[in-house]
């Protein structure tokens, strides 16, 4: 009788099917996945879109009026929100990757705990500033 | 045996680089924070006074060119994981390098304009 685990097809090779649907990640791996799409989002287009509108919003009464009322839209209060959360869990996760760097929390209990904290609570800064937002 | 052999020997520098970088944006960024908190609607002339101070351009400067670093790093190694082409990966990490290079021209033109 063989086991489960020897009728498994091998080698498995990735897919987007096994990415999505059959591939789960514990926790601190979400924490690392995320924190790197939030990095990229964050140099690109976030970093340029704040950067257009701090020049438009400095350079005159007028493009300071402008930035005010743009950010007023509703589409772009929901690009500011994903950008608060991108803000909120890279910042979050990052201090995290700098306590496992001096070997705090490298346990695998505390290193479950730490991430699960990590998304709550930068879901939770995002909630804050959001409804500060509206 | 001080024997090294592997590698162009970037890592560990890059490594901290990131690392430092990243403290110091946090702490622009909680200062800022503060800054927000404390101050309930801006003006355009509160706006502007704020960057037109000293402590404000140098601390954003600081900033844009930490920010730069520390995405470098970070795109680089995004780029090395997921591009396996050669000549695909080496095009967007000169990109990327452009792309960063503007934001700290455009970020200096904004602050001493």
């Amino acid at each position: 009788m063989p086991s489960v685990a020897a009728r498994k097809p091998r080698p498995k090779y990735l897919s987007l099917r096994a990415l999505l649907f059959e591939i789960r990640l514990p926790l601190p791996g979400w924490v690392s996945i995320l924190h790197r799409i939030s990095g990229a989002l964050l140099v690109f287009p976030f970093a340029a879109w704040l950067l257009f509108m701090l020049d438009a919003s400095l350079n005159s009464e007028a493009g300071f009026d402008k930035v005010k009322a743009y950010l007023a839209l509703p589409p772009v209060k929901l690009g500011v929100l994903l950008f608060i959360w991108a803000w909120c869990h890279h910042f979050c996760a990052g201090i995290r990757f700098l306590l496992l760097d001096i070997n705090k929390g490298i346990e695998l209990k505390q290193a479950r705990i730490s991430s699960f904290f990590v998304l709550v609570i930068s879901l939770g800064l995002t909630a804050w500033f959001g409804a500060k937002l509206w | 045996m001080n024997r090294i052999v592997v590698g162009a020997h970037y890592g560990t520098r890059d490594w901290l680089a990131q690392r430092i970088t990243a403290v110091v944006m946090a702490a622009y960024t909680l200062i800022l924070l503060f800054v927000f908190l404390i101050t309930p609607a801006f003006s355009y002339g509160a706006w502007r006074e704020l960057f037109a101070s000293g402590w404000m351009r140098v601390g954003t400067l600081l900033f844009a060119f930490s920010l730069a670093w520390h995405a470098w790093v970070g795109v680089r190694d995004i780029l090395m994981d997921y591009i396996k082409h050669d000549g695909l990966r080496l095009a967007l990490q000169v990109v990327t390098l452009l792309l960063l290079a503007g934001y700290l021209g455009w970020t200096i033109q904004v602050l001493w304009r």
